[in-house]
């Protein structure tokens, strides 16, 4: 191999390593925010008792949150008013033009399972594919994606888990893809 | 490299839990302590579409005219902190509980609002 990747590959190892280790959480008096002569703070739960018990991550809230879902450690409502419509979408799909990165699948499903269609559509984006201008500035911006992806969704140093097609091996047509 | 030393770093850094957001607006000149508004401890129980659809909380933070009295007549918090869901508007000290003199706005590893605030 390489001896460039093998010493990318190692630094990659420490670093995930050290970020994994690292998963604790700052008590609620010494996180900065909160105000340590508050009597009440004693009453809050602190993230450390409730997000040591959910998947791990090494960034973010150190929580998969999607895994967490899917697998059942939370069970987070879908809504308050009885009649509130809940619509979960199964559909892919695959972004093109993404300069020399992998090719980005977006998934509806886990959106969909967190939030409704409302949240993004039409606001945010245009429900027709390649009508949106989505670009890294922008998203880095705090728009599109990232209106959510760098401020409460995991956040834009995790490049592969969006760009995660790789181009070379993609046979299929970019869009909305078959349903699987 | 540098951007994997620098994840590392911010992660190392990272102080209040990802997604906390300070709701300072009008407590600091109402001479309450800030909001704290903890995203973790309320995506545990509820999707996002709970509050930013049915509630009607706009996706971005200062963007919200969130009042008390909407609050006590069960608009934006309100809807559950009513001694009901959640514990009530009365209990001020647990939802003000932020440090005198935070900025508004949405904490953690990383933000939103411009590659200037990385």
């Amino acid at each position: 191999m390489n001896i460039k990747y093998c010493i990318c590959l190692t630094l990659l190892l420490i670093s995930s390593g050290l970020q994994s280790a690292e998963r604790n959480w700052k008590p609620l008096k010494d996180d900065g925010l909160h105000d340590p002569a508050n009597p009440a703070i004693e009453m809050l739960q602190e993230p450390a008792e409730a997000l040591s018990k959910l998947p791990p991550d090494s960034v973010g809230n150190k929580v998969l949150w999607n895994r967490a879902l899917q697998q059942g450690y939370i069970e987070p409502r879908t809504n308050i008013f009885p009649e509130t419509k809940i619509e979960v979408i199964d559909m892919d799909i695959i972004m093109e033009r993404t300069g020399e990165m992998p090719l980005v699948l977006f998934p509806h499903r886990p959106h969909t399972e967190w939030l409704d269609c409302n949240n993004c559509h039409d606001k945010i984006f245009i429900k027709k594919v390649d009508a949106n201008p989505i670009n890294m500035l922008a998203i880095l911006s705090g728009n599109y994606c990232g209106q959510c992806h760098g401020a409460v969704a995991f956040p834009l140093t995790e490049c592969n888990r969006c760009h995660s097609v790789v181009r070379s091996t993609f046979l299929g047509k970019p869009g909305v893809q078959p349903e699987h | 490299m540098l951007f994997i030393t620098l994840s590392a770093g911010i992660s190392f850094n990272a102080t209040s839990e990802y997604a906390d957001v300070v709701l300072n607006q009008l407590s600091d000149k109402n001479d309450v302590r800030p909001v704290i508004f903890p995203h973790w401890f309320h995506r545990i129980r509820f999707r996002c579409k709970v509050c930013h659809n049915e509630l009607g909380f706009e996706m971005r933070v200062g963007s919200n005219n969130i009042t008390m009295d909407k609050i006590s007549d069960g608009q934006y918090c309100g809807m559950c902190h009513n001694d009901e869901i959640a514990w009530s508007a009365a209990r001020c000290d647990l939802c003000h509980s932020g440090k005198p003199g935070l900025k508004t706005g949405i904490r953690g590893s990383n933000q939103t609002g411009g590659p200037g605030r990385w």
